[in-house]
């Protein structure tokens, strides 16, 4: 008596499981969707790379035999953000040099040590920790793998942790935060404009600054009188928090927000297109996310950076034992090339100081001091 | 044909109805079938099948380490399975394991950071403070249930994400924030449940350990702690309360007609409070082991949910919502995902095809009561065949 009820058991939730497995069945056939596009891009890799190799051009300098491997942190590496760009730029690199490439992806946080112990186990020489979450787990297993380098994106790590074979990479985001500093204020009608922080520390205190200090060049230049407003959202995931801190800025005032607080941001991204107002993206070009919006992006290269370094690497090279940071003189950051929200002239100038940063005739602040420095001599 | 060939014949038929008929064929089936399509997928893509499944079976089996850390991956979704199982089997849908288990994460760090007693005392409290924190989620969701008819699946829905948001809460309070990072400090090491945590790493324990190698493998290189041991107790147990106890017997009925249980003089209301309670505890242990027995002892901000209780999900639907058989579809469950890291390094294919290979077993499990539906047709045919020879 009992199986038949059993089966009516199981036929009564079959609707509700239905309905909840839907997302998760949605979610499954994008997975699959990005599945046949990364094969084909990763299909298209390594056949550039075994042609490479027949040539013996790779072969060369033995970075055939080389290899790197990646482990993303927990947002996959379809995450549309900078695991997706490290990956792109591995993969760039493989059909480049014939350097063998993989990854490794985290699903949870207690998936980054034993993920980066499957990368080395695979035979790589160099080990990529992307994201600062990974800094111990990167860091632990540098002490326990002395032959194998491994580098983190977005850390640097006290001089008393660096053994010979740790690279922490940062960038110095400070530049491209000053070049659209200065775009927001030759754009601004208003007189004011805003900064949304995700956390105060002191990778994003380079944006602030960075920031700051543009305006500042561009009032002192221009003979302009813009204000600066900053609100923190002690989170990078809220984009609630973020929406409440765009609607704050925009309704004092602001017409244009820099908003440096990873998903948060996109709440500012939202606000701004409900306001009618101009936002500045993050790290990579948001354009997409609202062409009539963004005024502009503060672009963070990290697919050129893992590039540059791993091919350092893989040339013999020694790039551990200290921390790397990297700019616009490494093509490493930049501002993105969408720019009708702006007029040619601003644009044009804007163009005029990143040569100026490129070549080391200015140098933006990335802290408290060394902006009120700058602003000093100005 | 002979009289006898046909006997035999029909002994043969019958045999195989009855091992269709057997829930554990249909599983079996179903994992098969998994592996067919990631084959068929991975060949589509100009990837080598036996070269990838040969790197996802060594991925899991050639180093004794990797025996070890596939348990380890595995304790924590074999216990939020068994809470799917256990609360399937009395009527309920348990989707709250997930919102359970960071209750038992979060409360194991608010006592086990701030508190330092002597280890003995430490990890019973700390443990029981994760488990009362999943209970009491469970307790609120059955709760609505039993007294307003609210349906679990939306309640557990909800409270998942404001555990979510509890847990970012804790993260970013200035009492438990680890400075100039994403996580909470960590609990402290009296708390530790990892199998001789600090004689694995002392010198006379290298010294020893090193002798065997395996074992050093095993034991040093991972984070080996009482999960998965306490795991097959608590599947153990489920299955005695559902199956053996007074307890289990009235809230299977429940599970089987509301209305018969009350017609019957059950307490329905009570029981299924009792249910989600039990359901909650289980995921809510999970989560106070993890954080007490894997690096790095503590919670992190969370941007979006990290599978523990989804994954328990499919562990349960293979397992066929049976307690004990959760502990082996959570060692496959676990072995997949963990070896499926080395297929991309191996022969350069997405995980992707993994997850894909994972959603098609489950896809195949549930779409498992067509197999003894097959097995009655074959019946029915031979039974026709019987017939029209007679």
């Amino acid at each position: 008596m009992e199986p038949p009820r059993g089966q009516g058991l199981v036929h009564g939730h079959a609707k509700e499981r239905i309905s909840i497995k839907k997302t998760r069945f949605a979610s499954l056939a994008s997975v699959a969707a990005a599945g046949a596009l990364a094969l084909a891009l990763a299909g298209c890799g390594s056949g550039g790379s075994s042609t490479t190799t027949s040539d013996g051009s790779a072969s060369a300098n033995g970075s055939s035999s080389y290899q790197v491997s990646m482990v993303t942190d927990m947002g996959g590496v379809n995450d549309q953000s900078f695991n997706q760009l490290t990956w792109e730029g591995l993969q760039e690199l493989e059909k480049e040099t014939g350097i063998k490439v993989g990854y490794t992806e985290s699903k949870q946080e207690s998936d980054y040590a034993t993920n980066v112990d499957k990368a080395v186990d695979q035979g790589s020489n160099l080990v990529w920790g992307i994201g600062f979450a990974m800094d111990s787990a990167i860091q632990t297993a540098a002490k326990q793998n002395p032959d194998v380098n491994f580098a983190i994106i977005d850390n640097a790590y006290d001089e008393s942790d660096l053994t010979d074979n740790l690279t922490g990479v940062t960038f110095r985001t400070q530049e491209p935060s000053f070049v659209v500093g200065y775009i927001a204020a030759m754009t601004s009608e208003t007189g004011k404009v805003g900064f949304v922080g995700g956390m105060q520390n002191d990778i994003i205190g380079t944006f602030e600054w960075g920031y700051r200090a543009g305006v500042a060049y561009a009032n002192k230049k221009a003979g302009k009188n813009v204000e600066v407003t900053t609100q923190y959202l002690e989170t990078f995931t809220d984009a609630a928090k973020g929406k409440a801190a765009g609607q704050k800025l925009y309704s004092d005032g602001c017409d244009v927000v820099f908003q440096a607080a990873g998903n948060a941001g996109n709440g500012v991204i939202e606000t701004a297109q409900d306001a009618g107002k101009y936002v500045i993206g993050v790290d990579k070009d948001q354009y997409s996310q609202a062409p009539d919006n963004i005024l502009s992006s503060a672009l963070k290269r990290v697919d050129k950076a893992v590039i540059e370094i791993s091919k350092q690497a893989s040339e013999g090279e020694d790039i551990g034992g200290k921390n790397v940071e990297l700019g616009m003189s490494d093509d490493a950051a930049g501002i993105s090339e969408h720019h009708e929200h702006m007029s040619d002239e601003v644009y044009q100038a804007a163009q005029d100081l990143i040569e100026q940063i490129k070549d080391g005739t200015l140098t933006p602040p990335s802290t408290e001091d060394a902006y009120n420095t700058f602003v000093a001599g100005l | 044909m002979t009289r006898q060939t046909q006997g035999a014949a029909a002994a043969q038929a019958g045999m195989v109805q009855r091992i269709l008929h057997r829930p554990i064929t249909a599983t079996l089936i179903a994992i098969a079938l998994g592996f067919g399509v990631a084959a068929a997928l991975l060949a589509a893509a100009g990837y080598d099948p036996g070269a990838s499944f040969a790197a996802l079976f060594e991925g899991v089996f050639s180093k004794p380490k990797y025996v070890s850390n596939t348990i380890i991956k595995a304790a924590p979704i074999i216990l939020t399975g068994i809470s799917v199982a256990f609360a399937f089997k009395t009527g309920l849908f348990n989707i709250g394991a997930e919102g359970q288990y960071i209750a038992g994460a979060v409360c194991a760090v608010l006592v086990g950071a701030k508190l330092d007693l002597p280890m003995p005392l430490q990890i019973p409290l700390v443990v029981i403070a994760g488990v009362a924190g999943g209970a009491l989620i469970g307790a609120i969701t059955g709760a609505l249930k039993a007294r307003f008819g609210i349906h679990e699946v939306i309640t557990s829905i909800m409270l998942n994400w404001t555990m979510l948001y509890l847990n970012n809460f804790v993260v970013q309070s200035a009492a438990y924030h680890r400075p100039t990072s994403t996580s909470s400090i960590p609990v402290n090491a009296s708390s530790f449940t990892t199998i001789l945590p600090a004689w694995k790493t002392s010198d006379a324990g290298l010294e020893t350990l090193r002798q065997v190698p395996w074992l050093y493998d095993f034991l040093v290189k991972t984070d080996v702690n009482i999960a998965f041991l306490v795991a097959v107790l608590v599947a153990v147990g489920a299955w005695f309360v559902l199956f053996r106890s007074k307890l289990g017997y009235e809230l299977r009925a429940v599970g089987f007609s509301r209305d018969a249980a009350e017609f019957a003089g059950m307490p329905v209301g009570r029981n299924t409070l009792i249910a989600m309670a039990i359901a909650g505890a289980i995921p809510g242990l999970a989560g106070a082991l993890m954080v007490t027995g894997v690096e790095p002892h503590s919670i992190s901000t969370l941007a979006g949910f990290e599978n523990y209780g989804f994954n328990g999900f499919s562990v349960a639907l293979i397992a066929g919502s049976s307690p004990i058989g959760c502990i082996f579809a959570g060692l496959l469950f676990g072995g997949m995902i963990y070896g499926g890291q080395s297929v991309q390094m191996a022969v350069g294919a997405p995980t992707d095809i993994i997850n894909i290979m994972i959603g098609t077993i489950v896809f195949f499990v549930a779409l498992a009561r067509v197999v003894p539906l097959v097995a009655d047709l074959l019946e029915r045919r031979a039974q026709k065949r019987g017939a029209r020879h007679a």
